[in-house]
């Protein structure tokens, strides 16, 4: 970056043109894997059996996806993990701002307390069996409200929000406390609006956290209409991942599904491919904050 | 402290109740209560559960019909060949986790920083970063798919390049040496990209009166990256290989689960696994309690040591 032009010999441009080649192929490594699903999604039965597609589809037709969409069990699943990933993330950014602008103001007695009892639970855990034996005394086993509830205050995320708080200016807040304003009112008049970034960001952890995680629902759901996307993807998967453990080949019919295992492969990533571009801007900071913790 | 931030009080008395400051700030208290309560209700609520550990526990009779044992449940524990198992499984795959995927977003990092054009610096930032948000259930289903021994692509490109025009048959994932390369592996890919922002972060920090100066002194690339950005990013190092090193004990059971089948469960039953496999498959939740117990001391005992250690060594530590 700041580095001064002075004449630089051929050896920098080699190392210049070696690093821009390593990057750029490991970026390859990270993108390519999907054009391969995708080529597999759209493409004809008969090349897919055949090995013809690589990288490019073959024989191009949405078969695979009008059967997903079809599919009356998985697309209620997919209405389902929209809503729950809605709910929980709104819920979740609600508790988060309410903890993080408390725990962000100097003059709260108490608040070291607090805040210790929130960094307590990133280091030490119950564990699975407490945490079901809870779930169950609560009545909250197969319900959609175990799928919201228990994880929807994380104390990494109220961290990174405290932290973008204490940064903004003091004499914002104390100008709005001259004239009369509550903390209700600063917090939602003067401090969301200067936060919408980091708000953003967590909006984005959250969200894809929620659409992302599948062993909440594996320990806590027995409903099959209350299975998210991504435990019906793994019920899939784990069953594909086994055939092909015992190997023979898979046979035919299993190849024949690799093509519908693509499209719904393709069906619970693009939601997050899609709004992904969107708060990537924002989160680079957040997450910076959140690493760095105090 | 005291002084900018008590503007109503005088300071006359020093000491001030508790209910003075309730009044001045309820609305603050009001505000943390309840993220307070979800905190107290799904994270230490579930504490007391621990007590299933000591318990000789029957679900259907609940904690108060069962009988206290003591230190038996853990006795039972140390002595199962399967609980050894899977603390070596746990240990060891965290290491090679820890070896091959720590150095990653660190060179990773330097490298991105060595791209002066903005547009390709930008593009490969984006794709990198893209795997972190996928799920291990995604990821695992792209793997079994781009790796499957006989219908994979890598097989068939394998073979292409090999000449025998025919798949290699390489059972990446279903044989448990390749297995645990894979699981690595996958991981590195996984977070190599994301890895790197908060060492991004901590290169722009660095002050560029450095650089000039090792440019006057006839430093070049790598004499600047050996004696310019690698010791500036240095405590951010120390810190992340101390949470690293906190997490040796941990296990990402989603991971585990989504990636393991059952021809390489020799080493992909790892302590997250064989608590939901004992606990919620076997229900015997007592032994699952114990073991889930026992990672969690010893887990917060390495953040603990890790901590000490780092501010032994003049770095900040965590907390």
């Amino acid at each position: 970056m700041a580095q001064t032009r002075i004449n630089r010999g051929i050896g920098y441009k080699i190392a210049d043109v070696l690093i821009y080649i390593f990057i750029g192929l490991l970026s390859l490594i990270c993108i390519v894997p999907f054009f391969h699903v995708v080529s597999v999604s759209i493409s004809g039965n008969e090349a897919v059996l055949s090995n013809k597609v690589w990288f490019l589809p073959h024989d191009v037709t949405f078969q695979a996806y009008k059967t997903v969409l079809g599919d009356p069990s998985m697309m209620k699943s997919f209405g389902f993990t929209i809503l729950i990933t809605v709910l929980f993330t709104l819920l979740g950014l609600a508790l988060t701002i309410c903890a993080a602008y408390a725990l962000s103001r100097q003059r709260m007695k108490g608040r070291s307390v607090i805040n210790t009892i929130f960094v307590i639970t990133m280091y030490f855990g119950a564990g699975m069996i407490p945490e079901y034996i809870l779930m169950d005394s609560l009545n909250l086993l197969d319900t959609m409200a175990v799928l919201i509830l228990p994880l929807a205050i994380s104390a990494y995320n109220m961290i990174i929000l405290r932290t973008a708080m204490q940064a903004v200016p003091a004499s914002l807040e104390e100008a709005a406390s001259l004239d009369g304003c509550g903390d209700f009112r600063i917090l939602v008049q003067v401090m969301l609006p200067l936060v919408i970034p980091t708000l953003a960001t967590l909006a984005l952890f959250y969200a894809v956290g929620r659409w992302n995680s599948y062993s909440d629902a594996l320990y806590y759901i027995q409903s099959d209409n209350l299975k998210p996307l991504q435990l019906k993807l793994y019920n899939l998967v784990a069953a594909a991942a086994d055939s092909s453990a015992l190997e023979g080949d898979g046979g035919q019919t299993a190849q024949a599904e690799e093509v519908v295992k693509s499209a719904t492969i393709m069906f619970a990533t693009i939601p997050i491919i899609i709004v992904y571009p969107f708060l990537q801007k924002y989160f680079v900071s957040g997450a910076m904050v959140g690493a760095v913790k105090e | 402290m005291k002084t900018q931030t008590n503007m109503a009080a005088p300071a006359v008395k020093r000491k001030k109740g508790f209910m003075f400051y309730l009044k001045r700030d309820w609305e603050l208290y009001a505000l943390v209560v309840i993220p307070l309560i979800f905190i107290v209700v799904f994270k230490f609520l579930p504490l007391l559960g621990l007590s299933i550990a000591f318990m000789d526990y029957n679900p259907i009779l609940g904690f108060s019909g069962s009988k206290f044992v003591g230190f038996d449940v853990f006795r039972q524990m140390f002595t199962s060949p399967d609980f050894y198992v899977a603390l070596r499984n746990t240990i060891v795959l965290n290491i090679f986790d820890l070896i091959c995927g720590f150095p990653m977003p660190i060179i990773l990092a330097i490298l991105l920083n060595e791209i002066t054009c903005a547009w390709y610096k930008k593009l490969t930032q984006t794709i990198l970063y893209l795997p972190h948000f996928l799920s291990w259930v995604i990821i695992s289903a792209i793997a079994y798919q781009l790796f499957s021994p006989s219908t994979g692509i890598v097989n068939i490109i394998i073979g292409a390049i090999t000449g025998t025009g025919e798949s290699a048959l390489i059972p990446f994932l279903t044989e448990k040496w390749h297995w645990a390369v894979m699981y690595i592996l996958l991981a590195v890919w996984q977070s190599m990209g994301w890895g790197t922002i908060i060492y991004l972060a901590a290169i722009t920090g660095i002050n560029s009166d450095l650089y000039e100066a090792a440019d006057i002194d006839g430093a070049g690339r790598f004499g600047k990256i050996w004696h310019v950005t690698l010791p500036g990013i240095k405590p951010t190092i120390v810190v992340m290989l101390i949470m690293a090193l906190g997490r040796l004990m941990g296990s990402n059971f989603e991971r585990v689960q989504a990636l393991s089948n059952t021809n390489v469960t020799d080493f992909s039953e790892v302590i997250a696994t064989y608590v939901y496999r004992v606990g919620l498959g076997a229900n015997k939740f007592n032994i699952s309690t114990a073991v889930g117990l026992f990672q969690s001391v010893v887990g917060l005992v390495l953040v603990l040591l890790s901590d000490r250690v780092a501010k032994a060594l003049g770095e900040n530590g965590l907390v």
